[in-house]
């Protein structure tokens, strides 16, 4: 049984102009001490999958089908307090930016023994020294000094250290990292990030990468899944999607990368925006933007204007697109003639 | 890493000395000459049985025959007086400082109720929102609607038509606290509960639910500390208030009893002696009490200029 498994999650939001669908049919699983990455465009539904994973969506929007199943108990269907035991404890959060994670008016001591109070019976000697332990770990300077000091007092670089000690402060499983280094510049992001990495791996601790850093994707999971506009598109081995992608989506944000680009032409992009969730083309609801969607006869595909596109197996990955599934059934037709 | 020598935290003290408030209190005379002036008030007020030179409520010290005696500078002075009497012989310094000490009272009082009401209905109202939103915010709407003086009216027949005069007389500052402090307490819900909307969808309020703490100790723990600062403006101005509105309803009768006057009720008693010449039973407490709200009323503005970051960063 994986640790976290996440099977037909369906999550709305009920607004005045009807109800939008903000993630349907996301499924997957996280094996303990796994890495997961989910990667998408903003508005894809990478947060709101993250905090569905907690039962902490907040109004209007709530999760309307499937399961989220921690160790084999049901989360979404869980009491408040027993999902108070999880928070925190047993998965924890971290935010896209250190400058707002935290309160600003308690200093970090207060912030730390007050997260391990709530779930452990401990005195506050006690819980100072395990919040000192846990800012050693993530080799701030003279950690001492910062159980005292407050937010403002401290550089961005060092709250995400902080925010990543507090994640670890109750010994967690899962990790659920949302846009941990968006927020820093570029040298604080890879040592964040190889800090992040190193601790999940010393710990044993799964990590949800939520990210829309390809890159970033690719040097620390094991698998991930490609969003867009609330549906996972593509999903399997983060090597097997890097290194041959499927969807025409994640082939078009491998090839929007700088270093895919010949040097003095322009970077490659992919045309148009993402649609709004409340107004999605129909069929595939990335065919406006594709440049697959004619067949090899020089006719627009029918399927891609009208049908949502179902999962393919394709290799060890599975893609939602017609395309990659009518060149599928192809080979297989001409495996068979042969 | 460098080896620094455990820098110990600044104390207390040493934050408030290197804070804005401080830097901008010392620059600012008129904030100093009213913290100055109600200070002064407050511990004359509050020493008021050790610095009267008689107890106006011990009717043994009462003579009646000095009544409506001129405070010192008029002829016909009597040097025990220094402000001279009222009508029934009290001397009114003394009657002063106490009656200062119960308006000070009355004034803080039902702002402390005010703001306890307030804040747990204001915080309720914009974290909690909703059903709990719609009916706290009403029942501010209905309690607004009503002015103090007809809630004041309303509750003291009621009161000294069940338990009788007498019963009111005896506890009417718990009476005027409670009546001044139901009256208001929108006030401080409306303001807290605009913080608290504000407030609630910032990061750290995700990131302490994510932690698995309790909406109690989120709000009051995290969401309360960011939202004092309004509270703290409001409170000034909520004092002042409370004060006059006391000092109204006595002057209508309607609060302290003649035998433990407030100013109120010192002005309305002189008030009924400013034809005949005795102008000073009611205009003394008068100017007192102008002295009084005004200093807390300056503080007020002064807070306000100083906790409102929009004003000194723009």
């Amino acid at each position: 049984m994986a640790l976290l498994e996440v099977s037909q999650l369906d999550v709305r939001f009920a607004l005045r102009q009807g109800e939008v669908r903000a993630l349907r049919d996301v499924n997957f699983t996280l094996e303990r001490g796994e890495r997961l990455g989910i990667v998408g465009e903003s508005g894809a539904g990478k947060s709101v999958a993250a905090f569905s994973l907690l039962n902490l969506i907040a109004k209007p929007g709530f999760i309307a089908g499937g399961s989220i199943k921690f160790e084999g108990k049901t989360l979404n269907t869980m009491s408040e307090r027993g999902l108070r035991k999880v928070r925190g404890n047993r998965i924890s959060m971290i935010f896209q930016d250190p400058m707002m994670t935290l309160n600003p008016v308690l200093s970090i001591g207060e912030q730390m023994v007050e997260c391990l109070k709530a779930h452990r019976r401990i005195s506050t000697k006690e819980a100072r020294g395990i919040a000192l332990d846990k800012l050693r770990q993530v080799q701030i300077p003279s950690p001492e000094k910062r159980l005292d000091q407050y937010p403002h007092e401290l550089s961005g670089g060092m709250r995400q250290r902080i925010i990543i000690a507090i994640a670890l402060l109750l010994d967690p499983d899962i990790i659920i990292a949302d846009e941990p280094t968006t927020a820093l510049d570029v040298t604080i992001q890879a040592e964040i990030m190889a800090l992040l990495l190193e601790l999940c791996e010393q710990h044993n601790v799964g990590l949800i990468l939520i990210t829309h850093d390809l890159g970033v994707v690719s040097q620390v999971t094991q698998r991930m899944l490609v969003m867009y506009a609330g549906r996972v598109i593509e999903q399997g081995p983060t090597r097997e999607i890097i290194n041959d992608p499927q969807h025409p989506y994640t082939q078009g944000l491998i090839n929007a990368l700088p270093q895919m680009a010949t040097p003095g032409e322009k970077l490659n992009q992919i045309r148009g925006s993402m649609p709004s969730l409340s107004n999605l083309p129909s069929g595939c609801a990335f065919h406006p933007r594709c440049d697959f969607i004619n067949r090899a006869d020089g006719q627009p595909r029918p399927a891609c204007t009208q049908q949502v596109p179902d999962f393919v197996d394709s290799g060890n990955c599975r893609v939602a697109c017609h395309m990659v599934a009518e060149m599928l059934e192809d080979r297989r037709l001409k495996e068979e003639s042969l | 890493m460098t080896t620094s020598t455990p820098a110990k935290a600044p104390s207390r003290w040493e934050r408030l000395r290197d804070s804005f408030l401080w830097y901008s209190f010392k620059r600012d005379r008129t904030a100093q000459l009213c913290l100055a002036v109600f200070i002064c008030l407050v511990i004359a007020a509050f020493s008021a049985p050790l610095l009267a030179p008689t107890d106006p409520y011990d009717l043994r010290q009462i003579d009646i025959l000095a009544s409506e005696l001129p405070p010192f500078w008029i002829a016909g002075a009597d040097e025990m007086y220094t402000l001279g009497t009222d009508a029934q012989g009290r001397d009114l310094l003394s009657i002063i400082l106490y009656g200062t000490r119960v308006s000070l009272l009355i004034g803080f009082g039902a702002v402390a109720l005010q703001a306890l009401l307030g804040v747990t209905f204001g915080l309720m109202a914009g974290y909690l929102g909703g059903r709990v939103d719609a009916f706290l915010m009403r029942l501010a709407d209905i309690q607004l609607s009503f002015s103090t003086l007809m809630v004041a009216i309303v509750v003291g027949a009621v009161v000294k038509a069940t338990m009788g005069s007498a019963f009111y007389s005896q506890y009417a500052v718990l009476m005027l606290i409670l009546i001044i402090g139901l009256a208001e307490w929108p006030q401080y819900a409306r303001t807290v509960r605009a913080s608290v909307l504000a407030e609630k969808n910032k990061e750290y309020v995700d990131a302490a639910r994510v932690m698995g703490l309790r909406s109690r100790r989120i709000m009051f723990r995290h969401v309360l500390p960011n939202t004092l600062s309004p509270i703290f403006v409001i409170s000034t101005v909520q004092i002042a208030n409370a004060i006059i509105s006391e000092a109204a309803l006595s002057f209508l009768g309607l609060g302290m009893p003649e035998t433990h006057p407030s100013l109120g009720s010192l002005i309305k008693a002189g008030f009924d002696y400013i034809q005949s010449g005795s102008w000073w039973i009611t205009l003394i407490p008068g100017a007192v009490l102008i002295v009084l709200v005004l200093s807390i009323n300056l503080l007020g503005d002064w807070l306000r200029d100083v906790m409102n970051p929009r004003l000194y960063k723009g």
